[in-house]
């Protein structure tokens, strides 16, 4: 077993837990404000509150714990939803050609002009704030990702003997990519998307941020380093801590994506070897 | 070539119609809630928000092919004057940033890759893993709270202190100092932009390293590598001729798309560090629904993006001679 893959994926295990069990592993509630106890320092394990405390007094450990929930649930639901649509298309548009593949690339050239992060600012500047919303703007960008490269192998695949005897034999389109198509398509969308859950996760952070995210009740990540900007020069704990889950959280996947593109993909394993 | 049109109107169009979709009316927003309904009549009347949407659409695409984008709500000026004026803080910014990622991911990269599993690789690779990872707000917000809180070295944000510079005759600083042999202003341009340059080229460093990386390692085991060792030059030279001059393709390539991504960073990063660039602009176009600052925004971004994807695409002939188009 690879370190990479041991570590990466004990962050997102850890990562998993905490965001499942938050009720029960936050000391607090997060949103409940002490403010006689504000802007306390950390005070690691000798008092209250672990990490500190912000400037209404909620505490930084219970919001970070909380803030976890929302990263998983958004991360896990922009791969599968960007995934399910992208691979599907891609599917289609490089099975069938003509008309249809036209059509959807046509598509994938628009949202291919836009930068990243810019097409999540225009759609949530319009459809506002919200955790549906988010995961909609986060999806428009990344299911081209998928789309591209499906398509590419779909269009290889659609020759290939094994496809051709199935159709000899009088086969559905549909049962043939169901069937025949998709599951030659599970390891490579299983690599793009462990590294689009990195950047999902980045996205969401910089959109709470910047307060397009979800709305300001919700403890996330984002909001958190959002908050600290007004006390940096007093409160250090305040941005130091949430920037650091997601940096580990980043870090964690992408170890786990590197693992498992590599165990995927022996022909950069043997250069590796060289 | 001739695909990137259609393209760029299907952008207006969503653009356009992701704007009237959104609830809130701009007159209200910009005038406040204390007006009465002939000042809002009024306003909508002047900036043409009575008539209907496919009226405001055409009119919209036809002025934005002559360049002319209309007027900012916010700024009660030519969107195109409002762009300008803050675009070269954005250039100089993300400039810096790429020339900051090529001088230290390319040489890590040909020296992780032309040593794999040694300690040089080692590091390499844990430093682009690091890179593409961190957040570049997160960075930001660490730098200005280490390098400006802590230590004083580095201004904690803008452009320029004030009063060192002279009056801006281009709209970017360096050069600006430069042609007025001001190296004071100067020296403050390049303290400002450290920070801002370092935050938002970070994840670059990180991508560019790892292509470098693997590009050098799949080069090396071409055959005409092997030829070149087995003909006696020196590994210097097989490393430089035979190995990196291959292995430029997909660093350009990786170069040209991480520009894009720089691009939508800088508009975080310039939040963060109040860089007076495009980037925050167009986070003020949106809090204030200006929209056809928005607009005019979005489009400058697209159309920019898909310019460098179209000069990326005219390089590779340069580099590589056995392409032509």
């Amino acid at each position: 077993m690879q370190p990479k893959f041991v570590v990466g994926a004990s962050i997102v295990c850890v990562l998993t837990v905490v965001g499942v069990l938050s009720p029960w592993l936050a000391p607090y509630d997060p949103g409940k404000q002490t403010l006689e106890a504000a802007l306390k320092a950390p005070q690691w394990f000798g008092g209250a509150n672990f990490l500190g405390t912000d400037s209404l007094g909620r505490d930084i450990l219970s919001r970070i714990i909380y803030g976890a929930r929302v990263s998983l649930v958004v991360a896990f639901a922009v791969v599968l939803i960007s995934g399910f649509v992208g691979v599907t298309l891609g599917a289609i548009s490089g099975y069938f050609g003509g008309k249809i593949d036209f059509i959807i690339q046509k598509l994938v050239e628009v949202v291919w002009a836009f930068p990243a992060l810019l097409l999540a600012i225009t759609i949530l500047a319009f459809l506002g704030q919200g955790l549906f919303n988010l995961i909609l703007a986060l999806v428009a960008q990344r299911w081209i990702q998928y789309c591209r490269v499906v398509r590419g192998q779909a269009l290889s695949l659609r020759d290939r003997d094994f496809v051709m005897a199935t159709r000899a034999l009088g086969a559905s389109n549909q049962r043939i990519i169901r069937r025949h198509i998709l599951p030659n398509l599970i390891q490579i969308s299983l690599v793009i998307g462990t590294f689009s859950m990195a950047s999902a996760i980045i996205s969401e952070a910089s959109l709470s941020f910047l307060g397009l995210g979800v709305p300001p009740e919700i403890p996330t990540w984002g909001t958190m380093l959002a908050d600290s900007r007004s006390y940096i020069s007093t409160a250090w704990w305040l941005a130091l801590f949430p920037g650091l889950c997601i940096f580990l959280t980043v870090l964690g996947i992408n170890l786990l994506g590197d693992a498992i593109r590599d165990l995927l993909d022996p022909r950069l394993k043997r250069t590796v070897k060289g | 070539m001739f695909g990137t049109l259609p393209v760029l109107l299907l952008i207006t169009l969503l653009v356009f119609v992701l704007l009237h979709a959104a609830p809130g009316d701009p007159a209200t927003m910009l005038l406040g809630q204390e007006n009465t309904a002939a000042d809002l009549a009024e306003a909508k009347r002047r900036w043409g928000l009575d008539q209907p949407v496919h009226v405001q659409y055409v009119k919209f695409v036809l002025s934005a092919a002559t360049a002319d984008l209309g007027r900012s709500f916010r700024f009660a000026a030519p969107v195109k004057e409002v762009i300008a004026e803050r675009l070269p803080a954005t250039i100089e910014l993300a400039a810096f940033s790429i020339l900051i990622a090529v001088v230290f991911a390319i040489p890590l990269g040909v020296a992780a890759g032309a040593r794999p599993n040694s300690w040089v690789d080692n590091i390499g690779t844990s430093f682009g893993l690091f890179g593409i990872s961190m957040p570049n707000f997160w960075l930001g917000i660490m730098l200005i709270l280490l390098l400006a809180g802590n230590f004083h070295l580095v201004p904690s944000g803008g452009r320029s202190t004030y009063g060192i510079a002279g009056p801006s005759q281009t709209g970017f600083y360096f050069l600006d100092s430069v042609m007025q042999r001001n190296w004071a202003a100067l020296k403050d341009a390049f303290l400002h932009v450290l920070m801002p340059a370092l935050a938002l080229g970070v994840n670059m460093i990180g991508i560019l390293m790892r292509v470098t990386r693997s590009s050098v390692l799949e080069t090396a085991t071409e055959e005409y590598v092997v030829t070149a060792r087995a003909k006696g030059l020196t590994e210097r030279i097989v490393l430089w001729r035979h190995i990196l001059s291959n292995a430029l393709i997909p660093i350009i390539t990786v170069v040209g798309l991480e520009l894009g991504t720089l691009l939508s960073g800088s508009i975080i990063v310039e939040t963060v560090f109040a860089w007076p660039g495009v980037g925050s602009l167009l986070i003020t176009g949106v809090t204030s629904r200006d929209y056809p600052l928005v607009t005019g925004l979005v489009l400058m971004y697209t159309v920019a993006f898909v310019t460098i994807n179209l000069i990326i695409d005219a390089l590779y002939a340069f580099i590589d001679p056995r392409i032509r188009y």
